[in-house]
């Protein structure tokens, strides 16, 4: 177990979360069963003040999700000294089982609740909140989501073995552990890049004429989704050689180190921001529904907006850093 | 957009009026928190503080250092040793390093005695560390007399003290001559109580360390990395002790925050009747209670970290040294370099805002969602 502030605090934030959550969840089917609107009973009333609660808490997750994220992957890297061969926040997560497996269930309930909220702040738009159904049917997805997090952070941590000098055990000097493999794999440069610029050109064209001409938003959403991984494959393969100006080196959490002038975090922060607001943008124009005929297309548009900003900033970001840089691939 | 920020500013005013008229509850709100946060920001500061100031001793240590072990203890070793480790492919340096503890009876406390390899003391002389020579008295030019191993006195001129910079090493050290330090402890020529590598590749540590250990298979080898995960582990443990207790203050405070938040004068009840009668929705009641609950504990938030910095960087924070510094008589007295870390300041927001807004989230909802209606009968 590793005992340290900030791992305290996660372990905190996700079990708060887990049990914030898996109480709407419970809710949720309660409501899924029994919700009627066109009921002016006892027991709906009480079903609608309480989704105010469940809307709060989870607008609180998201509110968390984000910083608990990055002081996961920044403790993860602080702790890379603690493991031989370690050096940076791959090698701490990977130090046992269930270091990326909290990492990627963290990233998934970013995301679920970024669309959740979308879908509530719609529902609340229009008077006969037409998207309760769904909306209660994703927070089914996202109350494990929030339990898984919580539990593979305490088995994270639990079972983190910090190899220390244990009073007088120094000439044991620990097993040959082989050390951990910083290097991922990483797709040739010459497919990655096309790809990636290709992807985000698209991404960017489909989101231009969302905006403009209200077409094709479904599209848009699903593009600025795909467009995550493969953006973080694009970091992977080339970019993050690029920053390092060094063609072997590909981890994705080097960069967050001060070394590199902190390029990980302003990278990352616009390709999250227009991940999300292109996944509400694309849930907001499937909305078919008359009493949001006005207010989806609305929030789609604007939600779009954020998206092809943020994306294009990332894009830019990208650019910006291969033409520093003194790498020549 | 900015419809919504104008909305925010509003509630804002309105939720700032609030908490002014109820002031006498609030201050007590306030002051439990600001206390809450001052101590628990204290300790991660203190100790985040400690252990930067370890890792900065640590880049300058050797990155092995060898040493004897008779019957599972240190023992002094033998110089043929240093010729065996000189030829290890991968040593840059060998050095043979004396060192060791001497009780003074005087001060009740234990001196490290070290001889120094580069531009040593004339024999005879001594260069002390500042808390040494506070708790002595004692001023560059005075003698400081000693009892040797052989119960014979032994003195030394202090020709300078040592900096304070690098007070969290040297309050306690004494360099000294190779020659006295034998003469001192009684050690022979051939004889040094350990030897430090300097191992040029960083990569090769490791097996640097394997071939010492196949050479010399009763030595002990320690390496600078684990050297610094020991010193990180044990700050980072005694943080988290401290942590684990202060946890029952957060309990008790995540409960005297709930109690606060749902124990509703009548007055208030009312006025949230009134509110909701003249047009607010349960929405906008929740908002405003929140955004009481997040003024309340910003303020509480920069009040304890503040307060908390200057505890620990101005005034030595005398409420933990104990703890985590360490145990030891001539406590070194030393300025910690401030600096703020983001993620310190996330760690101690998730340790103390976040279960202050999950206890009140629930009262805070049950009182927006009070029936205009039954409240205003009552």
């Amino acid at each position: 177990m590793i005992f340290q502030p900030a791992a305290l605090a996660l372990l905190l934030a996700a079990s708060l979360n887990a049990l914030l959550l898996a109480g709407s969840g419970v809710f949720a089917l309660y409501l899924l069963k029994h919700w009627n609107s066109a009921s002016g009973g006892e027991r709906q009333i009480a079903l609608e003040r309480r989704t105010y609660l469940v809307s709060t808490l989870i607008g609180l997750s998201l509110l968390m999700g984000l910083p608990a994220l990055a002081l996961f992957v920044h403790n993860a890297d602080a702790m890379a000294p603690f493991f031989t061969g370690a050096m940076c926040a791959v090698g701490s997560l990977k130090a046992n089982d269930w270091g990326m497996p909290a990492l990627l269930v963290m990233l998934a309930g970013f995301f679920v609740s970024a669309a959740w909220l979308v879908l509530n702040h719609l529902d609340s738009r229009g008077w006969d909140t037409p998207l309760i159904r769904a909306k209660y049917r994703l927070l089914l997805l996202l109350a494990p989501l929030a339990l898984a997090q919580a539990v593979f952070l305490w088995l994270y941590y639990l079972k983190l073995n910090p190899e220390v000098i244990t009073s007088c055990c120094g000439s044991l000097f620990g097993p040959d552990s082989g050390g951990v493999a910083a290097e991922m794999a990483a797709l040739p440069m010459s497919i990655a890049m096309p790809l990636f610029f290709v992807g985000w050109l698209l991404t960017l064209a489909v989101g231009a004429v969302f905006i403009f001409r209200a077409r094709f938003g479904r599209l848009f959403g699903v593009l600025a989704m795909l467009h995550f991984p493969l953006a973080l494959a694009a970091i992977v393969a080339f970019i993050a050689p690029y920053i390092y100006e060094q063609p072997n080196h590909h981890c994705p959490f080097c960069l967050l180190q001060a070394e590199h002038g902190y390029a990980g975090w302003v990278l990352y922060l616009p390709l999250f921001l227009g991940a999300a607001a292109g996944i509400g943008a694309g849930l907001a124009d499937s909305v078919r529904t008359e009493s949001l005929a006005a207010a989806a297309p609305r929030l789609a548009a604007s939600l779009a907006k954020v998206a092809v900003i943020a994306l294009a900033v990332f894009g830019l970001l990208v650019l910006f850093y291969m033409q520093r840089s003194n790498l020549v691939m | 957009m900015n419809a919504w920020i104008e909305r925010q500013r509003g509630l804002i005013d309105f939720s700032v009026a609030n908490l002014g008229r109820r002031r006498g509850r609030n201050l007590g709100l306030f002051l439990a928190y600001t206390l809450l946060v001052f101590l628990l920001a204290s300790v991660v500061l203190y100790g985040d503080a400690l252990r930067r100031e370890a890792r900065l001793l640590l880049a300058d240590a050797p990155e092995l250092v060898v040493q004897r072990l008779t019957a599972g203890r240190h023992d002094l070793l033998p110089a043929a040793w240093l010729q065996q480790l000189q030829g290890v492919r991968g040593v840059r340096a060998a050095e043979g390093r004396l060192w060791g503890y001497y009780y003074d009876a005087a001060v009740s406390a234990n001196i490290t005695m070290q001889v120094q390899s580069e531009d040593p003391p004339a024999p005879g002389q001594a260069l002390i560390g500042a808390a040494l020579a506070r708790a002595r008295g004692l001023n560059v030019g005075d003698v400081l007399s000693l009892r040797a191993f052989d119960g014979t006195p032994y003195a030394f001129t202090l020709t300078g003290v040592l900096e304070a910079e690098s007070e969290l090493v040297s309050a306690d050290l004494m360099l000294v001559n190779a020659a006295d330090f034998r003469a001192f402890f009684g050690i022979e020529t051939d004889r040094f109580t350990d030897i430090a590598l300097r191992v040029g590749n960083q990569n090769e540590v490791r097996k640097v360390a394997e071939k010492v250990l196949a050479r010399l298979p009763g030595a002990r080898v320690i390496a600078r990395d684990e050297m610094r995960r020991t010193y990180e582990a044990a700050f980072n443990w005694r943080q988290g002790v401290l942590l684990t207790f202060l946890s029952t203050l957060m309990a008790a405070f995540a409960l005297l925050a709930w109690d606060k938040a749902s124990g509703l004068s009548a007055e208030e009840r009312r006025e949230i009747g009134i509110l909701k009668a003249l047009g607010w929705d349960t929405g906008d009641v929740l908002r405003m209670k929140l955004w009481e609950g997040a003024l309340v504990s910003i303020g509480a938030f920069l009040a304890g970290y503040v307060l908390a910095w200057l505890h620990v960087f101005y005034a030595d924070a005398p409420l933990f040294t104990a703890v985590l510094k360490g145990w030891s008589v001539l406590y070194p007295q030393f300025a910690l370099a401030p600096r703020v870390d983001v993620a310190q300041i996330a760690t101690l927001f998730f340790l103390t805002v976040l279960p202050f807004v999950v206890a009140t989230i629930v009262p805070v909802w049950r009182a927006s969602t009070l029936d205009p209606d039954a409240v205003m009968r009552e």
